[in-house]
């Protein structure tokens, strides 16, 4: 309204009186009159003279919204006209129209629930019959509470559930899942109706004769549950039947139904045919979701591997048969190559050539226990993870994830299933089972011969499966010394190989060595190639290899003293290059005959952190004070804060987030207030240039970093997001008043007016429930003289803006919890290469860059690369979604490739690459209301003009490129 | 009754020679026509004179269909056409018709110009036979004519395997062929719906076997060449030009590309140069990753594998060489063999089974020295490996098969007696089914119990369902109706009037009459009064009305009492009803000679 005010004031007559026209007219019309919209519609369809035509008017009709007051206007005329209509078609659209309609936001159906009752009874096309019901279970599902309705609606279904057609049948049975009453009703007048019992109703459609009947009874059961009624226990065995139903769908329903009655009730009783025996319900059920791991179709297969794995309750003696085929040749009984493995292993003989014949079956097979086909679990697994289709294999190693995660006898059984997958053919596939691993490693020890095959795929030449395997050997253990020196030499095969991996090799040698001292103390001689008696020549320290022997003994000695003691002299010179050098990658280490450089135990850094929290708290609370100090003492008090918190951001690296977001709303109160000082805007007119461009300076500055405040930290409140929205109200309060100063003439000024009232009020909008804590402040202010803003002059407007920016107090900030600030660093290209990347002008050349993205939240849409030539020309490149990984929560990884191109130059020169992050004020987090109708895309126009940008925030790399003129 | 016959005339407990007699419906399908590789004399082809006694075959036979390219599958089909005689259609899958004479000119060559045999088949009879295939497509419905109908599934196993499901009218079997339930590296798993066919034909190669997983054996078999590679030596792989070589270097394609290793691979040229064509071709029929990916790259267009010349064995230098043949017996394989045999550093992989008396069956039975031709002895210090790389469904995938499929019966084929016999038990005790395993020349026979489709007129059937609630689909349901079965027209089944016109009949009635005697003092009319109220408690849903004129109609049954002219305490009742009302009319006679209750109303 208010901006519908403004408008009022500022704009000429002629348009007001169109708007008048416009939005007027609908106000408080309901039921008397139709409005336009509605009106217009019926003109159509009484135009409209075939059944086509009026099938036309009625989907063009569909393409725009309908305002929630005039809906049911529409909805008369379009019920006056189904009932005229005999062409079917036209009264299936206008069903669907109905449907459509009663989910309008702020419309309330109950009114016409009668009428499409009764166009129901009336009805003859099964089809039409179908959307109806479709509609009334729209309506059903906008009415949650209205009890009444819903039963009658339930009623309605029931009738129809006889109709010949499935379709009427499918809906009816949809229509119970979702509207049939899952508890008894509270009050008396509902008794009074017949509750009818939508369970067993259902379940008699288990074995309708259409496939697509089932199928709709199944889901409309699971739906019931989902809604939380507790199925009856009866209905297991039928759902066992319909798991050996001819339809795959009714299979992959029957599937889950089983699941979830195997979850409702894992623990009761149920016989196992053909024998007196009985089981555990969850047993039996998971015998037979194991059973569907081999069936006909690929979606069930898929669908009953991932359930397998959240089947936690199964004994452990059924979970363990899934990984066991019962191998035979010939009738007698055959071990698998695993467990000949762990035999060769355990007998002490590693790696034997196989003979011919060395899988020879041993003992024979009674015949008649053998159990071809109806063994339950066995090999569930077994089978899934050799699936025809990768989707299968995926989500039995993800089922065998989380099975292995809860049972670590299970984990250490299918160990060598998940190992043999490494080899999968699918890339896919590979990746997912070296992640389980690393899920599951927590529970399992590696054998010799087991980390063996898993270390062959060191050689992969897909860097993604690498950086997996190596994140996988920093959570590994491992059992004996021969073990470390294996991992050790094919990771340094690996970095031979594939030198970019040095990072990560060097931190997966960090984790193994600190995981494991004791097993890499008897080493180090061997590693450090240190002598007895004599001396050995000093390697060489930029040699990456050595560097990586260094990484592993190094974070061994951490916590075995006694290891310093092999070292030699160079070591120790080594070492306090390396700690300083990659300190992230060596741990501080007591040494011997020298001082130690920090020695900080964990208690000590706890309470380090702590006094730290308490010194950010307390400058914060400082600068509160500033409300009475003088001007020339609160900017001072200020500049000593924000630089405080700067340095205290650089030393504890777990309040850096915190710290720096209150250093940048610091400076923006600063800069504001350098901003208004007093003798600014009381100097001579002639001076006002320069002045003002200092002001208007200061007042860009702080939009900037507004924008940097909202959107380059994660973790941010509401409350905190209303704060900075408020300090950017500020500075633009602060432009219009600079603008007005100099600029001529009413007619720029207005609509510049005009935009800073429409902030005003989104602000508003956007933020009423922070409003209480905006007391004394700008905005406040601003509101409260609201009424004569809107009606004044633009002068005027600005005068009142001056004084009150003049007179606001300063917000006081809480911080919140979590505060994490979005950094980026780039780890290739490095920058340090001289050779520049030569290529023919013209042509483009592809530069890696390889990037760690920390707390960004959805990299895919807003981080950025930037590259800037060195004649000024910038280039924003967006790279794919497939680029970016997810290694850990809060961290990403972006691996893509840039593209350059430029006309020739004369020489090399250095061009700047930088990663951007992207926002956009329209989706910021302030929600916009959404129009209710889901195809309109030309609804209300949005009131925020999104603004858009980009925030640098990484360091800029430069990399040396030399664009060739072509030869010719 | 109808019945299927299924005789084989090879692979009958046995295997090779696959030949198999179907009559189903009053049509003769062979399924399979294949030779043995045990013998070289008239019993290496199936004995077509089983079928004629040396005529031609085309009047006997309605089609023959070819499983796959193998020879023990097909090496029979030039000498069955051209020589025995048979001029109908041939059925095989696009690939099959592709590779398949290519094996079978091959088998010529070396029959004919190697042994010199004379009496065989001319590469114009194999072009000849080749002209008569009509070849068809995956889960495509091939009508061989009028009645009889074919249909192929994917069977894995090679490439352009096919199990087919042949139908006539309501009676089906289905024929395996060779099939692999597990899928490899370049073709996927068997699959067939819940065809329900009466005969299940299946091979049952490995019918005692519950095999290890695959994943293994290709690990340990990377991971053997991987490391002899590394080591400097060369590694010499014995393959049969088509099958488990394609898959093999797949295999190590994929495994080069992977580990980005740069020792080169050779296969021996011929065959497989053409064969590899067609696997290039047929990409459709391979698995599920070759079929994605192959828009980037054909996964059949190695990189890596290139063809080997004979100078190459002489290089320095680690390499992999597939030779043919597999068995080390002859050929490339034994002259590459016995170059590096003497090197400790090298390795031989035999990946399939080696019959006795080859230098493949000696070397893996240990045997470190042999004597080669000309009294000279090779001393083998070359590492022997064997790994087994089998494309045929275990006893758990036959199992699995028949569950996919549900078929009433079972017939093994294709397999050892011994084998044969634990896996039949299996079936009959595990599906309650039969199972058969007929010797060759044995005939097993079904009897079947098809279903007669008939045809029903619209309006009686409307008439019959709007008498009752909708028809319950698992319940067998009465009606009325006249079957009329004319010359060679299908059944039909359609209202009585409607009957009586087309036949020109006019209608009878049939009416039973019947009196019982009932003793009850009462007068008429209160007798009849009675016996209402009795009948109206007794039958709830019958309607029952009490006509003016001194009758009980039940339904359209009359009641009627009359006091016997002697004796006014017996009343006659006479009971009539039509002969439509048969039952209840019986059932009220029966009620009625009970007696009435001895209740005044």
């Amino acid at each position: 309204m208010a901006a519908h005010l403004k408008k009022r004031v500022y704009e000429e007559f002629t348009k007001v009186v169109q708007q008048q026209q416009h939005e007027e007219a609908p106000a408080k019309k309901l039921r008397l009159t139709k409005p336009s919209k509605s009106a217009a519609l019926h003109i159509d369809l009484c135009k409209a003279t075939t059944p086509t035509d009026a099938l036309q008017y009625l989907l063009q009709f569909a393409r725009k919204p309908v305002e929630p007051e005039s809906v049911e206007g529409v909805v008369r005329i379009l019920l006056e006209h189904y009932y005229k209509e005999t062409d079917s078609s036209v009264r299936l659209k206008i069903a669907s129209l109905l449907g459509l309609l009663s989910k309008t936001q702020g419309f309330l159906p109950d009114c016409i629930v009668d009428d499409a009752i009764n166009t129901l009874n009336n009805e003859k096309s099964h089809q039409v019959i179908a959307q109806l019901l479709d509609t009334l279970l729209a309506i059903g599902t906008q009415l949650p509470e209205n009890q009444t309705i819903r039963l009658r609606l339930v009623e309605v279904a029931c009738r129809h559930l006889t109709d010949t057609s499935f379709g009427v049948r499918n809906k009816c049975l949809q229509l119970l899942g979702c509207l049939g009453s899952v508890d008894k009703p509270v009050s008396k007048e509902l008794e009074s109706m017949v509750l009818k019992d939508v369970q067993k109703i259902i379940g008699d459609y288990f074995n309708d004769q259409d496939p697509r009947v089932r199928t709709a009874a199944i889901k409309a059961m699971l739906q019931l549950h989902e809604r939380g009624m507790k199925l009856q226990q009866t209905i297991y065995s039928q759902a066992c039947k319909l798991l050996s139903d001819d339809y795959e769908q009714v299979r992959s329903a029957a599937v889950q139904m089983v699941w979830v009655l195997s979850q409702l009730y894992p623990e009761s009783i149920v016989p196992i045919p053909s024998s007196n025996e009985e089981i555990r319900l969850v047993d039996d059920a998971f015998g037979k979701i194991s059973h569907m791991v081999s069936d006909g179709s690929w979606v069930v297969r898929v669908q009953a591997a991932k359930l397998l794995g959240s089947m936690h309750q199964v004994s452990a003696h059924f979970l363990e048969q899934t990984l066991d085929k019962k191998l035979m040749s010939d009738l007698r009984r055959k071990r698998t190559a695993h467990e000949r493995a762990k035999e060769l292993y355990s007998s002490g003989e590693f790696s034997s050539g196989r003979k011919w014949a060395d899988d020879a079956p041993k003992e024979k097979v009674d015949t008649y226990a053998v159990n071809l086909i109806d063994s339950g679990a066995c090999g569930a697994f077994v089978h899934g993870l050799e699936d025809e289709m990768f989707e299968v294999r995926i989500a039995a190693v993800e089922a065998l994830c989380t099975l292995a995660q809860s049972s670590s006898s299970f984990a250490e059984k299918c160990l060598d299933f998940l190992v043999d997958m490494f080899n999968d053919e699918i890339e896919e596939v590979r990746l997912q089972s070296i992640h389980v691993l690393r899920q599951i490693s927590n529970n399992i020890t590696l054998r010799e011969d087991q980390l063996d095959t898993v270390l062959a795929v060191l050689e992969d030449s897909s860097r993604d499966i690498r950086e997996a395997l190596h994140e996988l050997l920093c959570y590994t253990n491992v059992s004996t010394k021969e073990c470390i020196q294996l991992a050790l030499v094919e990771l340094l095969k690996n970095l031979t190989k594939y030198p970019t991996d040095r990072n990560s090799v060097w931190k997966c040698l960090k984790f193994l060595g600190a995981r494991h001292p004791t097993l890499v103390l008897p080493l180090v001689p061997e590693l450090l190639s240190t002598h007895p008696y004599f001396d050995t020549p000093e390697p060489d320290m930029d040699d990456p290899a050595y560097i990586a022997v260094l990484v592993l003994v190094f974070n061994a000695a951490k916590s075995c003293p006694t290891m310093s003691a092999l070292f030699s002299d160079h070591t120790f010179r080594h070492y306090a290059y390396l700690r300083d050098s990659l300190s992230h990658l060596v741990p501080p280490l007591r040494l011997p005959g020298r001082k130690l450089v920090s020695v900080s135990d964990s208690s000590g850094m706890a309470s380090s952190e702590e006094s730290s929290q308490q010194f950010l708290r307390q400058s914060l609370e400082r600068v509160y004070t500033i409300q009475h100090l003088e001007a020339q003492g609160a900017q001072e008090l200020l500049e000593f804060t924000i630089r405080d918190l700067q340095r205290l951001g650089e030393l504890q690296p777990e309040l850096a987030g915190a710290a720096d977001f209150s250093a940048t709303y610091l400076r923006c109160q600063l800069l504001l207030m350098k901003g208004l000082q007093e003798k600014l805007w009381n100097v001579a007119a002639p001076l006002y240039l320069k002045q003002n461009a200092m002001a208007s300076a200061a007042a860009r500055q702080i939009l900037e970093e507004t924008y940097k405040l909202e959107f380059l930290y994660s973790g941010l409140e509401t409350r905190q997001v209303a704060i900075v929205h408020h300090v950017r109200l500020q500075a633009k309060a602060l432009q219009l008043v600079l603008n007005a100063r100099t600029s001529r003439g009413v007619e720029p000024l207005l609509s510049i007016c005009e935009k800073f009232l429409q902030e005003v009020d989104a602000f508003q909008r956007c933020f009423v429930a922070e409003l209480t804590h905006f007391q004394d402040s700008f905005v406040e202010k601003l509101l409260e003289l609201m009424p004569r803003l809107l009606a004044c002059k633009p002068l005027d407007l600005v005068k009142i803006l001056q004084t009150t920016l003049r007179q606001s107090g300063f917000l006081h900030l809480r911080l919140p919890e979590q505060l994490h600030r979005a950094t980026a660093t780039i780890i290739e290209p490095t920058g340090e290469s001289d050779n520049p990347l030569r290529f023919t002008s013209g042509l483009v050349v592809a530069l890696d860059v390889d990037a760690t993205l920390e707390h960004v939240q959805d990299p895919q849409n807003s981080v950025k690369v930037q590259v800037v030539y060195p004649d000024g020309q910038a280039h924003i490149i967006h790279p794919r979604p497939g680029d970016f990984r997810n290694p850990g929560p809060g961290r990403h990884r972006l691996i893509t490739q840039v593209y350059l191109s430029h006309s020739a130059w004369t020489e090399p020169c250095q061009i700047e690459v930088r990663l951007l992050l992207a926002y956009s004020c329209s989706k910021s987090r302030t929600s916009i209301l959404k129009p209710a109708w889901n195809e309109s895309t030309d609804g209300l126009p949005t009131t925020e003009n999104s603004i858009e940008g980009t925030i640098p925030f990484s360091k800029s790399v430069k990399v040396f490129i030399m664009p060739k003129p072509t030869r010719r | 009754m109808p019945q299927i016959q299924v005789t084989p005339l090879g692979a009958g407990q046995d295997v090779g020679r696959s030949c198999i007699l179907v009559s189903i419906g009053g049509k003769n399908v062979m399924l399979d026509c294949g030779m043995h590789m045990g013998y070289n004399d008239d019993r290496r082809f199936p004995d077509f004179s089983y079928i004629t006694q040396n005529s031609r075959l085309t009047e006997f036979l309605d089609c023959v269909i070819i499983s796959h390219f193998h020879l023990d599958h097909c090496g029979a089909l030039p000498y069955m056409s051209e020589m025995v005689g048979f001029d109908g259609p041939i059925y095989m899958t696009h690939p099959t018709k592709a590779i398949c004479p290519i094996l079978l000119e091959d088998y010529r060559k070396i029959t004919v110009d190697k042994k010199g045999e004379t009496n065989f088949f001319t590469s114009q009879m194999i072009k000849d036979c080749m002209k008569k295939v009509v070849a068809v497509n995956l889960l495509q419905t091939v009508q061989v004519d009028d009645e009889l109908e074919i249909k192929a599934y994917y069977a894995g196993h090679v490439l352009g395997a096919a199990m087919f499901q042949i139908k006539v009218g309501l009676e089906s079997v289905v024929y395996t062929g060779d099939y692999n339930m597990t899928p490899d590296r370049h073709l996927g798993a068997a699959w067939i719906d819940k065809c329900r066919p009466d005969i299940l034909i299946s091979e049952s190669t490995y019918a005692t076997t519950i095999r290890d997983s695959k994943r293994c054996r290709e690990r340990d078999f990377l991971k053997k060449v991987h490391e002899t590679v590394e080591r400097g030596g060369k590694v010499l792989i014995p393959v049969f030009a088509l099958g488990r070589a394609q898959e093999l270097c797949i295999l190590l394609e994929t495994f080069w590309d992977r580990m980005n290793l740069k020792a080169p691979i050779y296969f021996s040229t011929g065959l497989t140069e053409k064969a590899n064509h067609y696997y290039k071709l047929f990409i459709t029929w391979t698995n599920q990753k070759i079929r994605k990916t192959f828009v980037q790259r054909n996964m059949f267009e190695f990189k890596h594998i290139k063809a080997f010349d004979r100078s190459y064995a002489d290089n320095p230098g680690p390499m992999v060489v597939f030779a043919t043949p597999g068995m080390l017996h002859a050929g490339q394989s034994l002259h590459i063999f016995k170059k590096w045999a003497g090197n400790e550093k090298n390795m031989v992989i035999m990946p399939g089974y080696c019959v006795q008396g080859t230098v493949g069956h000696k070397i893996l039975s240990g045997q470190k020295k042999l004597e080669m031709e000309g009294r000279q002895t090779l001393e083998v210090k070359m590492q022997v490996e064997y790994m087994s790389f089998s494309a045929h469904a275990d006893a758990k995938g036959i199992m699995q098969l028949i569950r996919m499929a549900e078929p009433r019966s079972v017939l093994l084929v294709h397999g050892e007696a011994k084998k044969m016999e634990f896996l039949k038990q299996k079936i009959e005790q595990e599906f309650n089914i039969n199972c058969f395993m007929p010797a060759n020349g044995e005939t097993a026979t079904t009897v079947t119990n098809p279903s007669v489709p008939v045809d029903i007129a619209l309006s009686l059937l409307k008439r019959e369902a709007a008498l009752g609630p909708l028809p319950d689909p698992k319940k067998p349901r009465t009606m009325h109706g006249t079957l009329i079965m004319k010359d060679n027209q299908s059944l039909r089944l359609v209202a009585p009037e409607q009957a009586l016109k087309e036949l020109g009949l006019s209608e009878h009635q049939l009416r039973f009459t019947c009196r019982v005697q009932v003793q009850n003092p009462q007068s008429e009319q209160d007798t009849l009064n009675t016996i209402y109220s009795h009948l109206k408690s007794v039958l709830k849903e019958h309607s029952i009305q009490h006509l003016p004129d001194g009758t009980v109609m039940v339904e359209s049954i009359l009641i009627k009492v009359s006091a016997a002219a002697e004796e006014p305490s017996t009343k006659i009742l006479l009971v009539s009803w039509s002969y439509q009302d048969e039952e209840l009319g019986g059932y009220l006679c029966t009620l009625l000679r009970k007696g009435l209750p001895q209740s005044t109303g």
